[in-house]
């Protein structure tokens, strides 16, 4: 709960807490370098600790990315929001970049802030052609994971291991033309548009409901049966 | 906490009688005598319902959801036990489209995502597309940016003020507040010519400079705008009902408030004093005078004091950026993005090699990427762009407050009454073109 004073006055968190009241205030980022600026501090405390798993440093405009391995990506995070010196506490965003160029690997891009000490750091993971897509969840580090990771599974199909719930979230769950950010899914989309009118209206209205929703109205039985099967095995169309 | 408990609506509320003392409530059925009688609970054994819950599907068309927003509920009683978002239906794919636009193309998608807050979009866009390219803006379109930023922060905290009394029942404070956010309206219509859909910046500057009278327009809205802020205080702050539907509900801590990764108002709300204006500032926010509001207990009421304050400060910022706006030109001298005049367009033959190229091939930053994040109304808006070299960006990503803001709702509606997931709904300040883009 709110911190409350001694004297019944209310003492809010503040960002920058850590910094101590003397730290020059922060002001806008002007004339930055194309790269090499000055790096981020916390990456020298990342190379001590994780040694070989930080494969790469790149300050571009400013901003320091930080290529880790993708097995240790939960280490480097989990110790990244623990530690006492580094407490990066807040979860920007979690996304994916695939390059045009289909021999480069495919990115996974976590934006994380230090609130108390205002710091801003990029963490990337690269996934090579051809190898499985999946990443471990950061979930149980950042509640705000959960939606962000089950976007950028519903439009890169990444899987994020021990994520409780990697749904599709903002496509359908009977979604069947793939992932919709990947380079080689066409803009218009992989059916025609008769095929997907047909599916439009073809579609079950009790689809609509999960078979964990559906539950709690105890209208599960009264589904047709090619509906039950798939609602039991969890067989999700789209992958 | 004990979050239910609703003990400044009972202490606030009126006996149930009105003026004359007769009780508000007219019972159903009246005697052979023309009396009115007590209705009497017909004879029976009522069933015992207390262990089965109930599905209710909130939405997608639901008026008080604020756009196309499902909740599937479970209930016992009139307790909510689950919620279970569903979010989509607005998915139109405009991180895929921006793959395949320059980038001043893709400024009139910043408009529609978040479609209440248009200029701070494309100021937030602009910024970004221009830290890719390695421009300095210039001193008066940063101040240009700065008002734009704020007039939207403006406009959408009315619709957000307005709506939210719609749901909660009060009438009078939406019409003053969107008579307010007309007037910034009409401002927009004066600078740029639209008013829903700005599109206002571009690439190393402005799509224009401001008009003449467009500052006297201003500074009169500026002097207006608090009075009009005083008086919705005045009747919405202190009246029993909205206490009484706003106080203790969808509480967070501010432990809690950062984890679930909230910005702006939500978690400012919680009494957490993060403001990327003042943290990590953009556009010299560090040189205005203004001061960031905090909430103590992270509940519905606390995000309305907030916002309340937040548009005070707001015009705080209008006054001096109005006074320190510098003369010089708006746009870079950059031909690398800014396309020739138009006189010298259809006059001067390299000029109009210079438009042709510079429109049809677009200008290209070099190899990178850039995160820049803005304080939105709803919170952190956040675009991370990567270039290949090429004229259009290899990914856009927004990174929407409102989404990440929405979130949350599982957790904060839990132990909630159905009636109190509106209220708590509407606090979140969600745009649905945001949320699922």
């Amino acid at each position: 709960m709110t911190e409350v004073n001694n004297d019944g006055s209310f003492a809010p968190v503040v960002a920058g807490s850590a910094l101590g009241v003397d730290a020059p205030a922060p002001v806008t980022p002007k004339n930055l370098p194309h790269r090499g600026g000055e790096p981020n501090p916390s990456v020298d405390a990342m190379r001590r600790q994780f040694g070989a798993a930080v494969r790469r440093v790149d300050v571009v405009w400013g901003e320091t990315t930080v290529v880790i391995d993708p097995a240790r990506v939960h280490d480097v995070i989990r110790w990244l929001h623990d530690n006492p010196l580094e407490r990066y506490d807040y979860l920007s965003d979690i996304t994916a970049v695939e390059f045009r160029d289909l021999e480069q690997p495919l990115e996974l891009v976590w934006h994380l802030r230090s609130l108390p000490y205002r710091r801003f750091l990029r963490v990337k993971a690269l996934i090579a052609r051809g190898a499985p897509l999946e990443v471990p969840t950061v979930w149980d580090i950042y509640k705000g994971a959960d939606w962000l990771e089950r976007e950028c599974y519903d439009m890169f199909g990444i899987r994020f291991i021990g994520h409780p719930d990697l749904r599709r979230l903002l496509m359908w769950e009977q979604y069947a033309e793939g992932f919709p950010l990947r380079k080689d899914f066409p803009l218009r989309g992989r059916f025609s548009r008769s095929e997907q009118l047909r599916q439009a209206l073809a579609a079950n209205p009790e689809a609509r409901y999960s078979k964990d929703e559906l539950s709690i109205a105890e209208a599960f039985e009264d589904l047709p049966a090619d509906m039950r099967r798939r609602l039991t095995t969890g067989e999700r169309t789209g992958e | 906490m004990a979050t239910t408990k609703r003990t400044v609506e009972v202490e606030l509320s009126t006996s149930g009688l009105d003026a004359q003392g007769r009780p508000q409530r007219v019972p159903l059925a009246v005697d052979e005598g023309g009396n009115v009688v007590t209705m009497e609970a017909p004879p029976g054994i009522e069933p015992d319902l207390s262990g089965e819950h109930m599905l209710i599907n909130l939405g997608p068309q639901h008026p008080a959801t604020h756009g196309v927003l499902r909740l599937v509920l479970e209930l016992d009683g009139e307790t909510v036990v689950r919620c279970i978002p569903h979010v989509g239906y607005l998915h139109c794919g405009f991180e895929k489209i921006g793959e395949y636009r320059q980038y001043n193309q893709i400024i009139p998608w910043t408009d529609r995502e978040d479609y209440l807050n248009s200029p701070g979009n494309n100021v937030a866009f602009a910024l970004g597309a221009e830290r890719l390219f390695g421009i300095e803006i210039t001193e008066r379109c940063k101040v240009l940016r700065v008002i734009a930023c704020e007039l939207s922060r403006i406009i959408s905290h009315l619709v957000w003020l307005g709506t939210t009394c719609i749901d909660i029942g009060a009438f009078t404070p939406f019409l003053w507040a969107f008579q307010q956010r007309e007037e910034v309206y009409e401002m927009l219509e004066m600078w740029i010519g639209a008013r829903l859909t700005t599109s206002l910046t571009r690439v190393g500057g402005m799509g224009a400079d401001i008009p003449d009278g467009f500052l006297e327009k201003l500074s009169a809205f500026v002097r207006g705008f608090p009075k009009v802020v005083d008086e919705i205080d005045r009747v919405i702050t202190r009246n029993g009902i909205w206490v009484g539907r706003t106080v203790g509900l969808g509480v967070m801590s501010p432990e809690e408030a950062v984890n679930y990764g909230l910005s702006g108002p939500m978690v400012r709300a919680s009494g957490v004093a993060y403001d990327l204006r003042k943290d990590f500032p953009y556009l010299d926010y560090e040189t205005y005078d203004f001061e960031v509001p905090v909430g103590t207990n992270g509940d519905v009421y606390d995000r309305f004091l907030v916002r309340m304050e937040e548009l005070r400060q707001s015009t705080r910022i209008l006054d001096q950026a109005m006074k320190r706006l510098p003369d010089g030109p708006v746009n870079v001298d950059d031909h690398r993005v800014i396309l020739p005049p138009k006189s010298k367009a259809t006059s001067d033959m390299e000029s109009m090699i210079h438009h042709f190229k510079q429109v049809m091939e677009g200008p290209r930053p070099p190899i990178g990427e850039s995160y820049v994040a803005v304080e939105s109304p709803k919170g952190e808006k956040g675009y991370y762009m990567v270039s290949d070299g090429s004229s259009k960006p290899v990914r856009w990503r927004i990174r929407p407050p409102s989404f990440v803001n929405l979130s949350a709702i599982p957790r904060m509606v839990e132990g909630h009454l159905l009636s109190d997931v509106i209220a708590i709904n509407a606090s979140i300040d969600i745009v649905m073109g945001e949320i699922d883009r």
